[in-house]
């Protein structure tokens, strides 16, 4: 699981107010995989982003100096592009789980994939 | 990348080996990947350095052409474990890096889940058939919240006049015939020629 799929998954379980809050996650183990860099991609993205929860990630995910504000005129900076590249699509999370911070449902990320599959009774 | 080149690629991604009839998995022929996937690129310019979601992934034929064009990310979505292996692996073999995984079940998902997180929505949906009215329809639902630009889908041409298309915003692309080779017991044909409308919904 790549840190921008991370970004945008929500948790959907019952009784969940705000289903779009990020999902906390552990990981036990990272991988960095190369992805050809488009910045106009990754400049594109970055509005996109819940930006905290992406430097949250990187740092548990993996060691990554990304600063807690987004930089002005970031379109123009390629080395700043260049490592939000890095942790939205070459940190690969293969192992850990996802925890929903309201309802505290755990979701496996295994082999790479996380399991957002939720029982009939959570539905 | 020629539309040849893109289906001769597609050939060789591995689909289903044990298809799972109630979740309806009948894989997507490389022909019609390649052709829906090359006219989305070439007419609309809809997946280099997109964000792409695939629903109902399985192998991921899609996911891997998008891919191949250059997409920004494709995030294929599948129920079925046994399928997301497959288009791991098959994900592996190809050396893609730019697709990822997601196991859900896009028909529990909320009303509002993932709304306009992806630029383009591809997808070769159940169609409803197998005991599943509505399915497809389902996965329309989903689709249309979760794209920003626009949605590209199949659906059995024999389905279009009870659907619900005629409310909808679509334009018909093209209508392709799929060539489904003998795939479950119940199948007595060697092969059968299935009819398809390939649809572009295009958001407000």
């Amino acid at each position: 699981m790549k840190l921008l799929t991370h970004n945008m998954l929500t948790s959907h379980v019952k009784g969940v107010i705000k289903g779009f809050c990020i999902l906390f996650f552990q990981a036990t183990e990272v991988k960095v995989n190369e992805v050809e860099f488009n910045p106009e991609f990754v400049s594109r993205m970055i509005p996109k982003l819940e930006w905290c929860a992406l430097v949250q990630a990187a740092e548990l995910g993996h060691r990554q100096d990304l600063p807690g504000e987004l930089v002005p005129d970031y379109e123009k900076n390629e080395e700043f592009l260049k490592k939000v590249h890095r942790v939205l699509l070459e940190v690969e999370v293969i192992e850990g789980c996802l925890q929903c911070p309201e309802s505290g449902r755990e979701f496996p990320i295994s082999r790479g994939i996380p399991n957002m599959l939720l029982n009939e009774d959570e539905v | 990348m020629k539309l040849k080149e893109l289906e001769s690629c597609l050939q060789q991604v591995d689909v289903f080996e044990e298809p799972k009839i109630l979740l309806e998995q009948y894989p997507t022929s490389p022909h019609i990947a390649a052709c829906m996937l090359y006219t989305i690129q070439s007419t609309f310019d809809d997946i280099g350095g997109k964000l792409v979601a695939d629903l109902g992934c399985g192998c991921g034929v899609l996911s891997i052409g998008a891919a191949m064009l250059d997409a920004g990310l494709c995030v294929g979505f599948d129920i079925d474990s046994d399928a997301l292996n497959i288009f791991k692996r098959n994900a592996e073999e190809f050396e893609i890096s730019n697709v990822d995984l997601v196991q859900c079940d896009m028909c529990s998902l909320d009303a509002d889940a993932y709304a306009k997180k992806f630029d383009t929505v591809i997808m070769n949906p159940p169609f409803g058939t197998k005991h599943n009215p509505g399915m497809d329809m389902k996965f329309l639902r989903a689709a249309l919240t979760m794209a920003k630009t626009s949605v590209y889908s199949l659906h059995k041409t024999s389905t279009r006049e009870n659907s619900k298309f005629k409310t909808s915003i679509f334009t018909f692309v093209s209508e392709l015939r799929y060539d489904l080779p003998a795939s479950y017991k119940f199948h007595k044909k060697k092969s059968v020629d299935i009819q398809v409308d390939f649809l572009r919904f295009a958001k407000a």
